[in-house]
């Protein structure tokens, strides 16, 4: 194995993820070489981002079988170029596409993979990776066994984003996968768009809303509403929109609870938790949610939290930096104009 | 359809999960069916209403796994194994991929292999495509919708979520596929269901029964390990209240707090 730590970069229609330039930032701090791995559309511009965020080398590849997201084709290229060059660690963004990678070459090199890390360290000459388990309730120290190269993804946002370096640049090879099309067993027929707005991985913010959207008194439902189900639906819609409203000043994301989820007020999508999405932004502001753990395990590590809940009793008040007892229906929107005032928008 | 679900039998979600001189412990909470899988056996179950076939559960575990079969045998399932063996302990994620890969294998004319998206213990969510790579089959993850499977083109289209919206994508099978919650709304087991369950024999497959190399699973065989597992370090946060006469004077004093702080 060589002292070469490899980072997979992730993107999205030729717009890279910011949690590839975090995992570069680790990849500098393992002493070594640094290769960039940059596959898809506008690789080749990309390259030249990962040059400026500390790739000393980069390797990539614009060819046409590699034009949307396939797991086996994108981890096909990436376990052939590792095989050959043999990198002491690979390291991955842990988003929907890494997590694919990660299993995949993995399995294909028989190589150990530690997913979702948020702590690297090296201590006696071995790496210790620090990653939640049991939905954060627990930490371990993970270890690798001796020899293979080592795959660690990245938790997005759990590492310091390195500052770019205008101007630097490096080797950039291009390469190309082994396989063809007849080789590959799926092909991407198209997207259908999310909601649109911030992604809740990446968001600096977060917005979230709790079964507490539907209980504001003072609304009536429209009288061509007579369905019990769809006048609550109803009236959470108008309170998350308050919720939205809050975020679209704060250029934050809209999360949820599950509680608000399944109650059908919002999609899936949004759900933060346990069994929805795990998240760590700066500063998540959690309104009419009480805080189940299951809620914890997916918001507990955002730098500040915020909590408006009528209860003061809520489990969410013991995670909060800030709190405010209220109905959220009176202080979100007071809350927006503020924010509107002060950031001057 | 012959479609293999694997189950993985987990602390319920609600348990409070603690260490205890080195051991993970979880109190008198029941041990479950892991969340997620409940959606890949509706789903199993819903794909064979639909096409036919066949639903085998499989789950590699200790002897008490049996209980999460059974619920998967109670939900309707048609079979279940339980892969159980003293070599498998220890196993990380790729021993158990090279253990339910085998299993599949044995099963034989497999057409579709369903996992839940992760376990809530070891929270990897790298066991479906490590088993998708040993087999060579294509590896569908995280997949919110199936639009339609076709058997006798043996090809399919699903939804699969990702961090920007969702992803169509068409698939040869067999395929191994991953499903997130959105995909389905899991019964619960019927009265019948579970009086056939209990009834039921599940046979149990060793290391040996699935040609499995012992050296390459367990223990032994890992190649990750957990050398330490510790409770989250705690942050006291003292949560500091904020009050004024109206809701404007209750914004006015966080936004002052926020901005003092540098939270915004």
């Amino acid at each position: 194995m060589s002292n070469e730590t490899w980072v997979y970069v992730d993107q999205f229609k030729g717009t890279p993820l910011p949690a590839s330039w975090e995992a570069l930032g680790q990849a500098k701090t393992m002493g070594g070489p640094v290769t960039a791995l940059v596959f898809g559309p506008g690789a080749q511009a990309i390259a030249k981002e990962a040059f400026q965020f500390g790739a000393d080398q980069v390797l990539w590849s614009q060819h046409p079988l590699l034009e949307e997201f396939r797991a086996e084709a994108f981890a096909g290229l990436v376990a052939h170029l590792a095989a050959e060059k043999k990198p002491g660690l690979l390291l991955i963004p842990c988003t929907t596409r890494g997590r694919d990678i990660t299993a995949l070459v993995a399995a294909e090199l028989g190589c150990g993979a530690i997913p979702d890390a948020t702590g690297l360290e090296t201590k006696d000459g071995a790496l210790r990776v620090t990653r939640p388990v049991y939905a954060g309730k627990l930490f371990t120290t993970a270890v690798f066994a001796s020899g293979g190269t080592r795959i660690v993804s990245l938790r997005p946002r759990a590492f310091a984003m390195p500052e770019a370096q205008p101007g630097k640049s490096g080797t950039a090879t291009e390469v190309n996968p082994t396989q063809s099309e007849s080789d590959l067993h799926t092909k991407v027929s198209g997207y259908v768009a999310s909601e649109g707005g911030v992604s809740l991985t990446d968001a600096k913010i977060i917005v979230s809303g709790g079964r507490g959207v539907a209980n504001n008194p003072n609304l009536t439902p429209p009288a061509d509403i007579t369905d019990d189900k769809q006048k609550e639906i109803w009236k959470a819609q108008q309170g998350f929109k308050l919720v939205r409203e809050l975020a679209s000043v704060l250029g934050a994301a809209v999360g949820a609870s599950r509680a608000a989820v399944d109650a059908g007020y919002i999609p899936y999508a949004n759900q933060v938790g346990q069994t929805g999405k795990v998240v760590s932004p700066d500063v998540y502001i959690a309104c009419g949610i009480s805080g189940a753990i299951q809620h914890q395990a997916g918001m507990r590590t955002a730098k500040t939290i915020v909590a408006i809940n009528k209860d003061p009793e809520a489990p969410i008040f013991g995670l909060a930096r800030f709190g405010v007892v209220g109905d959220m229906h009176q202080v979100l929107p007071a809350l927006t104009e503020e924010l509107k005032k002060r950031l001057g928008k | 359809m012959n479609i293999v679900v694997c189950v993985k039998q987990t602390p319920d979600s609600a348990a409070k999960v603690t260490v205890e001189g080195g051991h993970v412990s979880w109190g008198d909470a029941p041990l479950i069916v892991n969340p997620w899988d409940e959606y890949a056996v509706e789903e199993a179950l819903r794909q064979k209403e639909k096409h036919g076939g066949k639903v085998t559960a499989i789950s590699m575990g200790p002897e008490s796994a049996r209980e999460a079969l059974k619920t998967g045998l109670a939900m309707g399932c048609d079979e279940a194994i339980l892969v159980s063996d003293a070599g498998l302990k220890g196993s990380d994620t790729l021993g158990t991929a090279r253990v339910l890969a085998s299993a599949i294998r044995k099963i034989g004319a497999v057409d579709l292999a369903l996992f839940g998206r992760q376990a809530i213990d070891g929270d990897t969510g790298l066991t479906t495509g490590q088993v998708a790579r040993l087999l060579g089959w294509p590896v569908l993850t995280y997949v919110a919708a199936v639009e339609e499977i076709k058997p006798e083109t043996k090809t399919m289209r699903v939804q699969r979520m990702i961090d920007e919206g969702r992803q169509v994508v068409q698939a040869q099978l067999p395929a191994v596929m991953s499903v997130t919650k959105e995909i389905n709304e899991p019964r619960y087991p019927s009265f019948m269901g579970i009086r056939k369950a209990s009834k039921a024999t599940i046979p149990t497959w060793s290391i040996a029964e699935l040609g499995v190399e012992p050296s390459q699973v367990g223990r032994g065989g890992a190649l990750v390990s957990w050398s330490e597992i510790y409770a989250p370090p705690v942050h006291k946060v003292e949560c500091e209240v904020v009050k004024g006469e109206t809701p404007q004077e209750t914004a006015r004093v966080l936004v002052d707090r926020l901005i003092a702080e540098k939270v915004i």
